[in-house]
This record gives structure tokens, C-alpha cells and sequence, in this order.
């Protein structure tokens, strides 16, 4: 682990994650921009809360998507971007569990604890840096990840509807297994 | 037959809309500095954060609480009379303390204000609870977690205040504003810094194996197998090893949270005044699902029907719950 802030190497491409071609990573990227600067646009407040954290990289690994996310919350540098899953830049936590669980945590529809007591959330490296990421965004009143849909219109919010009920159907199965 | 009020924890202004938005009849929340013993990074208010919550809550018919629950250490003293001037100055409905010269200098500088004594202050005999009402015109006393619904009761018949009592959260049973155990390995007090297992000293591990393993400072307090439920990293939750075991055991006490879901009819009946749910540090998702859960169980009992309860297991710690003392002392 470093808290050195350097840019991510280059995508794996092709010899990366085989289900990860590097093509798609660079149709991300300009979405995930475009996701981070709303947020940062809506939200001025939350960066408070991130304290001297916001100059850090974060590695955020949705464990079954072909990549992983990488963001400095930094409102004077943001930076949100995919790397290859094979890719493992320098950052100062990292921050895994499944893309659902991820996303309505980010909503506020789960609570980050229980899920780290159930441990389907994983979290490694600087622990107050993660704390204070979790303050921050827990404190934006609006669901996220409705904001970033509606920012794609009504593709957007059928996505993710359909995401949420996917994550519905998943917590189901869980709870019908447990 | 008292309707008892919901008492519900915040530690962002998002999470007290939340509490407001689900039925708080009261939020309980602190400031960003040691005043409180949930001075966590990146939680609770800056003061105009808090003008504006308290704005919001009143508007919602929802009181604010300030907890001043920690102990000022010698030299330190302003910072404490400071936050309960602003906590005045903004028209918080009370103030929430545990330390005798935090108390004393609320009832002489705010008379108006209420004064609830904090659990911090490990008030559980008549004869001390009644000394600060007596000394400091204490409104409210939060009862330890060590006290059975019947001595609640007995005490609820002798003292000449309020009382009220946790439902739901973390179970930490040590005796309450007295445990110094995170300061022997971060040295930074519960009690007079306001944080207990500060973040910047928790580190979690995971193996190849899929186990994780929970450091503080330099120490390793537990290690859970990659399919065990975890617990939060604090010494009083760690697992040890002793002569006597042949494993590593919980020697204080277990990743478990109190739920007290069904013990509300007897908490009512015993004349309890409020209800109060742990959580600051946890996020609005906890506050929003877990004062729906109790706002409505509270309003069916209240209207003689049958009280449905949510399930809430899963975001207790551990995924384990507890009616801890209410029910027997020999809970564990």
C-alpha cells in the first residue's frame, strides 16, 4: 500500500483480464468523468468530511465486474477512472465487494457495517481513509446512483432499475439460502 | 400508560433527515471535536451544519439533543463550555452530558436548558441519579445497559426523573464512561477524546484463505475465518487467548448487538420515558430502516395492537443479537 497519488498504468488490454478488452475501458472513462464531476458539482459540501483523504488515489473493486475503479476525490484534481482487473495501481485503500453491493451502498440502501459484519464488504489499507469516504458520500442526500442515471435519461434509469432489482432478486436468494 | 419518545442517533445532517423523515420524536447528535463520544473522522456537525438540522428537525416536530458526553480533561475545559453555548445559541432542546463540572456550568449559564444525563455517566442507584437532579436539575437519566426490566421498573418509581433506556445497537457493557482499554494501545481515551478504536489505528488484513484478521496499533484482536460473521475492532470485542481455553474466546464480551424489539410492552409497562437507539457512526441506511422498524412497533403497542417487528439481525454485529441484561444478568 501507498498513499503516493501517482496515475494508474496503462489497461492490460488484451493480456489483461480476458473479459476485459482495453476497448471498453476507453468508452468508460468519459462516462465515469462525467459521473464524478456531477456528483462534485451537486455535492461541494462532502469534501469536507474527506478531511486530508481527498488527495488520495482509492482502488474500488466491484469483485465480479472485468475491471476495477479507480477515484481521488480531490474537487481541485477528481479523478474516477476504470483500470484493467489485473491492474493494481498505487492507492491507499481498497474498497471490494460485489458491483450491487457497491452500488446500493453508494445509494444508501445498505449499510456499509452490516455488510462489512457479513463480510461482503472488504476493506484493506488506511481505515480512516475509508471511514471518511464513507462519511462523506453517506452524507449526500440524493441516491447517487439516481443522479448518475438520470444524467443518461431514460436508458439510464432503466439501467438501473434493472440493477436494483437484480440486487433485490440477489439479497432473495441470499436470505432464501441463509 | 406513557408513550415512550423514539431517541435516534445521527452523525451527518443526512442521516437526521433521515431519523426525522422515519419518526424520531428526538435526534441525538455532536459536534466534530472531542465534545462527544463519537468524535470520529469525518462525522457529525460543524455549527452551521447543526443550525440548519435543528431548523429542519423542529420544522419536522423533531427535537435535538446534543450529546456533550464526554469527560473534559484538565486544561481543556472551553471547548466543552463552547459547545454548549452554541448547543444554546442554536436552540437544541438538551444537552446531553456526563461529566459534573459539564453539568454544573449548563444549569448556571442555560437554566433553560434541559440537561439529560449521558449513560457515560454510569448513573444506576436512586441515590446517585437523584444527586444530579438534586445538584444539577438532570431532566433525564440514560440507564446503563447492566439493568433488568424489573430493576428499571423500582427504579423508575423512585427517582424523580426521567429515564431512559437503549432498545437497539452496539452492546458495549463495560461500565460505561470508565472503560480505558482503547487508550492502553492508541493512547487517545473514549472518554475524553471521544474515540474509541480510532480508525487511523484499525487495520484489517485479509489472507489467501479468505480469513481476515483485525489489528489495532500493534495488536491483532481478532481474526475471523473466511465464512465467520466480524464484529467491530475494539479491545472489548477482541478474541484472546487463555491458559484456560483451548481456542481463542471472547474474554470481555461478543460481536453482538442489543435488540430489545420484543421487550418493548414490558419497557413500556415499567414506565420507561424514552427509547434510544445506538448509531451514530453508522450510516442513514441503519437510521432509515432501523427507526421505521421501531416507530412503527412503538405505535402499534401504543394503539393495543400486536407490534410487527422487522427483522433487523442483519445489521446488528456480527449478525448476532442480544435482549442483554433487560431480560437476566446472565445474558452471555
Amino acid at each position: 500500500m501507498t498513499s503516493a497519488p501517482l496515475p494508474p498504468r496503462a489497461s492490460g488490454g488484451p493480456r489483461g483480464f480476458p473479459f476485459a478488452p482495453p476497448l471498453p475501458l476507453f468508452l468508460l472513462q468519459p462516462i465515469l468523468k462525467r459521473i464524478v464531476t456531477k456528483i462534485a458539482a451537486d455535492n461541494p459540501d462532502m469534501f469536507a468530511r474527506l478531511g486530508p483523504h481527498r488527495h488520495e488515489y482509492f482502488l474500488i473493486d466491484p469483485t465480479n465486474m472485468p475491471f476495477k475503479l479507480y477515484l481521488r476525490p480531490d474537487p481541485e484534481a477528481l479523478d474516477f477512472r476504470a483500470v484493467a482487473r489485473c491492474s493494481e495501481p498505487p492507492h491507499i485503500a481498497r474498497i471490494s465487494g460485489t458491483f450491487l453491493d457497491l452500488l446500493t451502498l453508494m445509494d444508501a440502501e445498505q449499510d456499509g457495517d452490516a455488510l462489512f459484519f457479513s463480510r461482503d464488504l472488504i476493506v484493506t489499507g488506511d481505515t480512516e481513509a475509508v471511514v471518511c469516504l464513507r462519511n462523506a458520500l453517506d452524507d449526500v442526500d440524493d441516491p447517487i446512483a439516481e443522479s448518475v442515471a438520470d444524467m443518461f435519461g431514460a436508458p439510464g434509469r432503466m439501467a438501473l432499475n434493472a440493477l436494483r432489482r437484480a440486487a433485490e432478486n440477489a439479497k432473495k436468494r441470499k436470505e432464501a439460502s441463509s | 400508560m406513557i408513550k415512550p419518545e423514539l431517541i435516534c442517533p445521527a452523525g451527518t445532517p443526512a442521516a437526521l433527515r433521515s431519523a426525522v423523515d422515519a419518526g424520531a420524536d428526538a435526534v441525538y447528535c455532536g459536534f466534530q471535536n472531542a465534545t462527544n463520544a463519537r468524535n470520529f473522522v469525518g462525522l457529525n456537525f460543524t455549527d452551521a451544519e447543526l443550525e440548519r438540522s435543528i431548523q429542519y428537525a423542529h420544522d419536522g416536530g423533531t427535537k435535538v439533543l446534543i450529546t456533550l458526553n464526554t469527560f473534559p480533561p484538565a486544561g481543556k475545559f472551553d471547548l466543552w463550555q463552547q459547545a454548549a453555548d452554541t448547543a444554546a445559541r442554536l436552540g437544541a432542546d438538551a444537552c446531553i452530558v456526563a461529566d459534573i463540572a459539564v453539568a454544573e456550568y449548563i444549569q448556571r449559564k442555560h437554566p433553560d436548558m434541559r440537561i439529560h444525563l449521558s449513560v457515560q455517566a454510569a448513573a444506576s442507584s436512586p441515590e446517585a441519579i437523584e444527586y444530579y437532579v438534586r445538584e444539577f436539575g438532570v431532566k433525564r437519566v440514560v440507564l446503563p445497559r447492566i439493568m433488568t426490566v424489573s430493576e428499571i421498573k423500582t427504579l423508575v418509581e423512585e427517582i424523580p426523573c426521567e429515564v431512559e433506556t437503549f432498545i437497539f445497537g452496539n452492546h458495549g457493557l463495560m461500565v460505561e464512561g470508565r472503560c480505558s482499554l482503547t487508550n492502553y494501545v492508541t493512547g487517545q481515551s473514549t472518554n475524553m477524546d471521544g474515540a474509541c478504536s480510532p480508525a487511523a489505528c484499525v487495520k484489517y488484513e485479509r489472507a489467501e484463505d479468505g480469513s481476515m484478521s483485525t489489528k489495532l496499533g500493534e495488536y491483532m484482536i481478532d481474526r475471523f475465518g473466511p465464512e465467520e460473521t466480524a464484529g467491530y475492532p475494539t479491545i472489548c470485542k477482541g478474541r484472546y487467548k487463555a491458559e484456560c481455553r483451548e481456542d481463542g474466546y471472547y474474554a470481555f464480551e461478543e460481536p453482538i448487538s442489543l435488540n430489545a424489539s420484543n421487550m418493548l410492552p414490558d419497557l413500556i409497562t415499567a414506565g420507561v420515558h424514552a427509547f434510544k437507539i445506538e448509531g451514530r457512526q453508522r450510516s442513514r441506511a441503519y437510521v432509515k430502516k432501523v427507526v421505521a422498524a421501531f416507530r412503527e412497533a412503538v405505535d402499534s403497542i401504543m394503539a393495543g395492537e400486536e407490534p410487527k417487528l422487522a427483522d433487523l439481525v442483519a445489521l446488528t454485529e456480527g449478525q448476532k443479537q442480544t435482549e442483554g441484561a433487560l431480560k437476566t444478568k446472565k445474558w452471555r
